[in-house]
């Protein structure tokens, strides 16, 4: 394979694996829109939140990676929940802007007292996975990648199980389709809601680990949820699978951006190429590749 | 002494959008301006100055925000970003051409507005949160080229030196003399939007905002509608980004991160939507709030936090208290400040008797 080939397949590689990371986090957002109506723009912080406090777990010494992450998950679980019941519950039935607006203010809540409690230095989460790059063909990754890509396969499988076949996965898909008819045929509603949220917990907090332990866990871990908003738009809001081929896609032209592009400019594209294909996609096909057409025309 | 209307005696449309509903009011103006022009300037502290001034640029700010997500309600979380475009637009004009700021000035409002129309050009085909998320990416974008482009952001710390404001040789160099600069285009603000919501345009607006079918089979243009307000909301904040520039001598874009467009949300959600009053009641709470913000955690906070850590500690419950106050207002009293006010006034309008 020459050398332009080896480079195209070390980005691409590196994008898949990235990617796959986009969209466990996205996948935290599509779940709780595709319930629940209700946009997350506070999805980045669960994410810093639980990559705080998995963090904070690991630092005594004493506590074991399993029971760090059994606690991490099970205290996103109780976030998720207080959080529908405190928040989004009193503003069901208000308008879109309102609940936007309020996971903004729930994001600048956790954004602003996640370093006064749990102190502003960063931490580092270190995963017993080793330094050790792993070599594919010409290119290599570093373990943690691998990992966060492993989870989120794992993850995605596990959730379209749940989705296909559970119980409770049925009848949060009838509660997405029609809110007023699921609650007819005696699918408590509110209580899929807040499963929903919790759902987005759990997902953050998987992403915290692999992502605090691949960047460093600080209030900029927060920043990764700003990528959410290109691969959920690009996939479609309210798919799953969208989520899983949006997050491939954001993975991939980043990757290849910062590869390509960055030489020329000087750096930092990978942080820009992503929004302006957001911005193509919502003036061309707003309701992204997979997403449902009830997208509103004004 | 509070002499109010007993009921609604208004015979004609003219007199229900008067400015001045009652004699009233405009006394009440008088005394406001006799105070803001004369008082103010006279006895308070140079600290207490700033301060205000700091509540000057904010409501200009705010005001604009109010008018695009209030009155039309298009949401937008890229309002900082067009205050950088205003802010740099300004300082480049004013240190590599030498242009006084009445140039300046509305030239930053200028290039903001066409900004903003291009950022807003999505709000032809999408709305709520979709338009959310498309001005978030515009901010996104926005602050990346400007962090990027040395010939726009003056070089390495992206920032840009400029001189204090001056007309006729008189140079706006001190809190006292910014004062009036900044009370001026505050005012000048307030009485704009004032009209700008009762004339066509403002009822074209707030028919947008209330249901925008409607509103194009009785004959708005919603699509220009939509985006003349992103230009006048845009104008607005790129005017308040040229007043930051103008006010701290520098242009620099971490002034304008997404973190402030958030800021400008909470006022004018805590303000109250829609309303001129409660967006000027916003401006207030909010630059006022970490202020007191810090002096309680100077006197407080000491026993709990380490000098070193008390700078994060302030920014952070900063920020954590904006949030709560959003969530607050935006379950508790959607109508925010301004609903209380108005509250308060209907209770003693019949006062002391209970109706």
């Amino acid at each position: 394979m020459s050398e332009d080939l080896g480079f195209l397949f070390a980005l691409l590689l590196n994008g898949v694996s990235i990617g796959l990371m986009y969209s466990l986090i996205a996948l935290g957002f599509v779940l709780v829109y595709k319930a629940t109506d209700a946009i997350n723009f506070a999805q980045g912080e669960f994410v810093m939140v639980a990559g705080l406090i998995v963090a904070m777990l690991l630092s005594f010494e004493s506590v074991p990676l399993a029971v760090a992450v059994a606690v991490t998950l099970a205290v996103m679980i109780g976030f998720g929940f207080g959080l529908e019941r405190v928040v989004l519950r009193p503003l069901l039935g208000r308008p879109v802007v309102a609940v936007i607006m309020a996971t903004i203010g729930l994001a600048a809540i956790l954004r602003g007292l996640g370093p006064v409690v749990f102190g502003s230095e960063t931490r580092a989460v270190s995963l017993p996975i080793g330094d050790e790059p792993i070599v594919f063909g010409p290119a290599s990754l570093p373990p943690i990648q691998v990992a966060g890509a492993v989870v989120a396969i794992v993850f995605f499988l596990a959730f379209s199980w749940f989705f296909k076949r559970s119980r409770m996965g049925v009848a949060m898909r009838a509660v997405a389709d029609n809110q007023q008819v699921a609650q007819a045929m005696g699918i408590n509603v509110e209580r899929y809601f807040a499963l929903a949220w919790a759902m987005a917990g759990v997902v953050s907090a998987l992403g915290g680990i692999v992502w605090g332990s691949m960047l460093g866990v600080d209030v900029h871990l927060a920043l990764v949820g700003l990528k959410v908003f290109p691969v959920v738009i690009l996939g479609g809001l309210d798919s799953i699978g969208g989520a899983l081929v949006g997050g491939l896609i954001i993975g991939i032209v980043e990757s290849l951006a910062a590869g390509y592009l960055d030489p020329y400019v000087g750096g930092g594209t990978k942080d820009f190429a992503p929004y302006v294909l957001m911005i193509l996609v919502l003036m061309i096909r707003p309701y992204g590749i997979f997403g449902k057409r009830k997208i509103e025309r004004v | 002494m509070f002499h109010r209307e007993s009921g609604v005696f208004k015979t004609t449309y003219s007199a229900d959008m008067a400015l001045y509903p009652l004699p009233i009011a405009k006394w009440t103006v008088a005394v406001l301006a006799l105070i803001f022009v004369v008082i103010v300037p006279l006895t308070v502290h140079e600290y207490y100055l700033s301060i205000l001034n700091l509540i000057f640029i904010a409501i200009v700010g705010a005001l604009g925000l109010n008018i695009l997500v209030g009155y039309t309600g298009q949401i937008s979380i890229g309002h900082a970003a067009f205050m950088s475009v205003g802010a740099y637009t300004a300082a480049n004009l004013a240190v590599r051409l030498d242009l006084p700021f009445w140039i300046t000035l509305p030239a930053g409002g200028l290039m903001a507005a066409a900004i903003g129309v291009i950022v807003g050009m999505p709000s032809l085909r999408i709305k709520g949160l979709y338009l959310a998320i498309a001005t978030l990416a515009g901010q996104l974008i926005i602050e990346w080229t400007i962090n990027h482009v040395p010939a726009i952001s003056g070089g390495a710390q992206a920032s840009i030196q400029v001189d204090r404001p001056s007309l006729f040789g008189f140079s706006f160099n001190t809190q006292g003399s910014l004062y009036f600069f900044l009370l001026f285009f505050a005012v000048v603000a307030i009485v704009a939007t004032l009209n700008l919501v009762r004339s066509r345009i403002g009822r074209a607006f707030v028919a947008v905002r209330d249901q925008d079918i409607a509103a194009e089979i009785i004959g708005i243009d919603i699509y220009r509608y939509k985006l003349l307000a992103f230009a006048i909301s845009s104008f607005y904040a790129g005017v308040c980004g040229v007043l930051y520039t103008y006010y701290f001598g520098i242009a620099n874009y971490e002034q304008f991160q997404l973190i402030v467009s958030i800021d400008y949300l909470a006022m004018i959600i805590i303000g109250g939507l829609g309303s001129v009053l409660g967006s000027i009641l916003g401006a207030i709470f909010v630059t006022l709030l970490p202020i007191v913000i810090r002096i309680l955690m100077e006197n407080v906070g000491s026993l709990f936090f380490t000098t070193a850590e008390m700078a994060n500690v302030i920014s952070g419950l900063r920020l954590g208290a904006f949030g709560g106050l959003i969530i607050f207002f935006l379950i508790v009293e959607p109508e925010g400040l301004n609903r209380l006010w108005r509250n308060i006034r209907s209770y003693f309008r019949v006062w002391p008797f209970s109706y």
